[in-house]
């Protein structure tokens, strides 16, 4: 598959702060890719530099095969941006935002324009220092999705929106994605990343902590499993591969490394299973671990920030 | 009252906000006087010149339009050159302060956090009333001794720091309204600036169809002066009358309509305002869809303002052509030494038309500057995410205000053409040498925008100090300000205006071509650095 973003480890750092430390990343054309990390991971430099906002310091950067700082009007006919924090023009209206950003990338439907604007309820007529946080960020949703372009990069874009006007941004996206477009989206809402994407970067402190799809990066993890039995479960949390066992007699609740279900499973069986339910690790247990992880190796890991 | 609840802790809160703002505003206010009126006592040194000037002043109707001579003496001759600039920032500096912590507090959302507090709906704009009361207070002591301090009897500085300060408690009351009549700061604080224009031009108009006594030294108004606060003031005539009952009308004004502002504002449901919300269009015009369209648009407001104002400023010292031309003394003197020429007329619209050079360099730093704030405010961003190259978008800029300051020198140039034609005659002639002479200081202009553009480039963080100090030593190194500041001339050579002195004389043909040389480089410089740095946002 073709790569629509091929991140390679880049370097950035501000005056005193390292904010990207040898960072890669792989889009690859046609995902919907999210991109995880708590604040000050270094989400909105990277994309700031695929923008060709800010200047790499060193590591590769291309975006649609095209270098971001060099091809700025090639590369941004072919892409659509929403910001985190979405500041507009105080004296024009939303409409006139939308078709200004819209021109500005090289032209946008009208009709998507108009059925856009219905779905996210905006009222166009209106000046922006009139809008509210989450109507700001519609405008810049109508103006991004309007446009028919190969890739769309999104940071924190639904983080002003009402869970009403959020099904209708997973919608968009969903039908950007049917359509074959490449979405970027950078996230902290974890149901929606896990809605709606295939693939899966995480960030921490301005490096790569961990990539791929989500289904494979949910393996090399926990299974949550829940079991009550007619013996006493006493001896499982003794089992290699258990963690955080909660045992009360006929019941138990642990976490199994996944390549330790089978003989968890087999020792089960031994102790007479009345019910028994496993769920699949949700986003948010992997995403904290890398943190809680995070936390403890600090220390080694960014010598230079110590200084 | 539960209405003020909590009022004194909003004072505290509004004191602490702007104990640097209004601080500042109060001693620029004093300084400026105690300048001005120094200027006026070692510039009138005998009884004689006292006279002339105060004759000139009294009996010239353009004059008339600005100040209202209260009499023969250094102290009123102060008030007729200062007493309007003085009355004007007072009232700015009121109604700002009032706006700022009333209408622009809950169009931000922080008297949404306040009022969930024990602060009564009426509480904010109490307390921004008494901070701007409090402001006016301080203030008129103050440019009273700024007066005292420079030689002038008590009795006057105190009836002249009085009306200055009563016109700034007017304006508190007209802002209290504004604030509440309209639901966003931009338009509470619009809605004040067109009273206070309106004001001035009564005032104005009223003092223009008055007269002068029989002594030629006291002017009198026409009946439309007493309609505005600001014709009060002249009314008040410090140093020749000290007629303080006319207080009381600025008082009783202010607390009418500071009551009526309160009274609605304890009724009204938070963020509502008297006038409705303005919508605007659904769709962007077609001039609106390209960065210069962007660029226009943004400054188009701005623009206007400068264009009402320069041609205004044409218009009205066009008018007073004719008595100038018979001047006599240190004024003549002046004039045809910075002209450079023995033609008093040449001479005195030289001295405008540089003048408004250097406004209109002013508008171009105003309007270029615009650029750092879209980078600051975070709005270029997205416009940089679309298809357009950074040297696109400030090109935008670049052409938009050299257009700009055309158009604005053309204007300065036809009103001022127009007037003086009307007192002096030939009229086609004038309108010739002045639209000449005005587009002659194109060149200067464009080399102050160029620096811009080259500081913004490198200096983001610094752009806006540099920008304006820069622009204030070109204006200080002028032939209209350098003059008397005993510099050698290579420094005064410095400033780009110091290079064109028409129509005193011809037009400078090698320094427009070295100017405009500069200015390219500047731009081209600018833009080389503008594509390689990043965006700096903080």
């Amino acid at each position: 598959m073709t790569k629509a973003i091929a991140v390679d480890g880049l370097v950035k750092s501000f005056a005193k702060t390292l904010a990207l430390d040898h960072l890669d990343l792989a889009v690859g054309a046609g995902e919907v890719h999210g991109y995880l990390g708590p604040n000050g991971a270094g989400k909105t430099t990277t994309l700031r530099i695929l923008l060709g906002l800010l200047h790499k310091d060193d590591g590769g950067a291309s975006v649609l095969g095209l270098d971001p700082w060099r091809d700025v009007a090639a590369l941004h006919r072919r892409l659509a941006f929403v910001p985190g924090d979405v500041s507009l023009w105080p004296n024009l209206t939303g409409g006139e935002v939308i078709d200004l950003l819209g021109a500005l990338r090289g032209g946008l439907d009208r009709s998507r324009r108009a059925s856009l604007i219905e779905r996210f309820q905006l009222d166009p007529t209106k000046k922006c220092r009139a809008y509210s946080k989450g109507n700001r960020q519609k405008v810049a949703l109508v103006a991004a999705f309007a446009s028919d372009v190969e890739l769309y990069l999104l940071d924190e874009p639904t983080s002003g929106l009402d869970p009403l006007m959020m099904s209708v941004f997973q919608d968009v996206v969903r039908e950007a994605h049917v359509a074959g477009r490449t979405v970027l989206l950078s996230s902290h809402i974890l149901s929606e990343v896990e809605a709606l994407c295939d693939h899966l970067t995480i960030i921490r402190a301005g490096r790569t902590a961990d990539s791929g799809p989500l289904e494979e990066l949910r393996h090399l993890t926990r299974t949550t499993v829940v079991v009550e039995t007619a013996e006493p479960t006493e001896g499982l949390a003794k089992l290699p591969g258990v963690h955080d066992a909660s045992i009360n007699s006929t019941r138990a609740e642990l976490s199994v490394d996944d390549d330790e279900l089978n003989h968890v499973l087999e020792h089960l069986v031994t102790l007479d299973v009345r019910a028994l339910t496993t769920s699949p690790p949700t986003l948010e247990e992997l995403f904290l671990r890398h943190y809680k992880d995070a936390a403890v190796d600090e220390p080694q890991a960014r010598p230079e920030e110590t200084a | 009252m539960n209405a003020l609840a909590g009022t004194r802790r909003m004072v505290r809160l509004a004191l602490r906000r702007d104990r640097f703002v209004l601080t500042f505003w109060v001693l620029s206010l004093t300084v400026f006087l105690a300048t001005t009126t120094h200027m006026s006592v070692t510039g009138l040194p005998t009884p004689r010149d006292v006279v002339t000037e105060t004759q000139f002043m009294a009996a010239n109707p353009g004059m008339r339009l600005m100040s209202l001579s209260a009499g023969a003496s250094v102290g009123a001759y102060a008030m007729s050159r200062s007493y309007l600039t003085l009355a004007i920032l007072a009232a700015v500096m009121s109604a700002l302060a009032v706006v700022r912590h009333t209408r622009q507090s809950e169009e931000r959302g922080r008297d949404e956090f306040l009022r969930a507090g024990v602060v009564g709906p009426s509480a904010s704009l109490a307390a921004a009333v008494t901070v701007a009361l409090g402001a006016n207070l301080v203030l008129a002591p103050l440019l009273s001794l700024a007066m005292i301090a420079n030689g002038q009897p008590v009795a006057g500085s105190f009836a002249a720091g009085a009306a200055i300060a009563a016109v700034g408690v007017a304006f508190t009351g007209v802002a209290a309204v504004a604030s509440q009549l309209s639901s966003t700061a931009r338009g509470a604080n619009g809605l004040a600036m067109a009273a206070l224009a309106v004001a001035f031009v009564v005032s104005g108009v009223g003092n223009m169809l008055g007269g002068v006594d029989k002594s030629g030294v006291v002017a009198f108004s026409a009946w439309p002066t007493w309609l505005s606060p600001i014709g009060w003031g002249f009314e008040m005539r410090p140093f020749g009358g000290d007629r303080w009952w006319l207080l009381a009308l600025s008082g009783a004004f202010a607390a009418v309509l500071v009551a009526a502002a309160g009274s609605y504002a304890a009724r009204r449901d938070l963020g509502r305002g008297v006038l409705p919300v303005q919508t605007g269009r659904a769709q962007a015009s077609r001039g609106l869809l390209r960065p210069i369209g962007l660029a226009w648009r943004l400054q188009r407001s701005t623009f206007l303002a400068w264009l009402v104002g320069l041609l205004g400023f044409g218009l009205i010292f066009g008018s007073v052509t004719d008595s100038v031309t018979t001047a006599e003394g240190s004024m003549r003197e002046w004039y045809l030494k910075m002209g450079g020429t023995s033609d008093m007329l040449d001479a005195f619209i030289t001295s405008f038309v540089e003048m408004a050079g250097m406004m209109v360099a002013i508008y171009a730093v105003q309007v270029l500057l615009r650029m750092r704030e879209e980078e600051v405010r975070g709005r270029l961003e997205p416009v940089l995410a679309g298809a357009v190259t950074r040297p696109r978008w400030v090109m935008g800029y670049i052409v938009t205000v050299a257009l700009g300051a055309v158009v604005l020198l053309v204007a300065f140039a036809a009103g001022l053409a127009l007037t003086a034609g009307l007192v002096m005659g030939d009229t086609t002639g004038l309108l010739r040498d002045v639209t000449g002479a005005a587009l002659a200081q194109l060149p200067a202009v464009l080399v102050v925008a160029a620096a811009v553009v080259a500081v913004f480039a490198l200096l983001p963080r610094r752009a806006t100090t540099v920008s304006w100090l820069l622009l204030a030593a070109f204006v200080l190194l002028s032939p209209v300000f350098g003059l008397s500041l005993g510099l050698p001339q290579w420094v005064l050579d410095l400033s780009p205006f110091a290079y064109q002195k028409a129509p005193a004389q011809a037009i400078g043909v090698v320094s427009i071509g070295v100017l405009l040389a500069i200015a390219v480089a500047l731009v081209a410089a600018g833009l080389a650095t503008f594509r390689r740095r990043d965006l700096v946002t903080g």
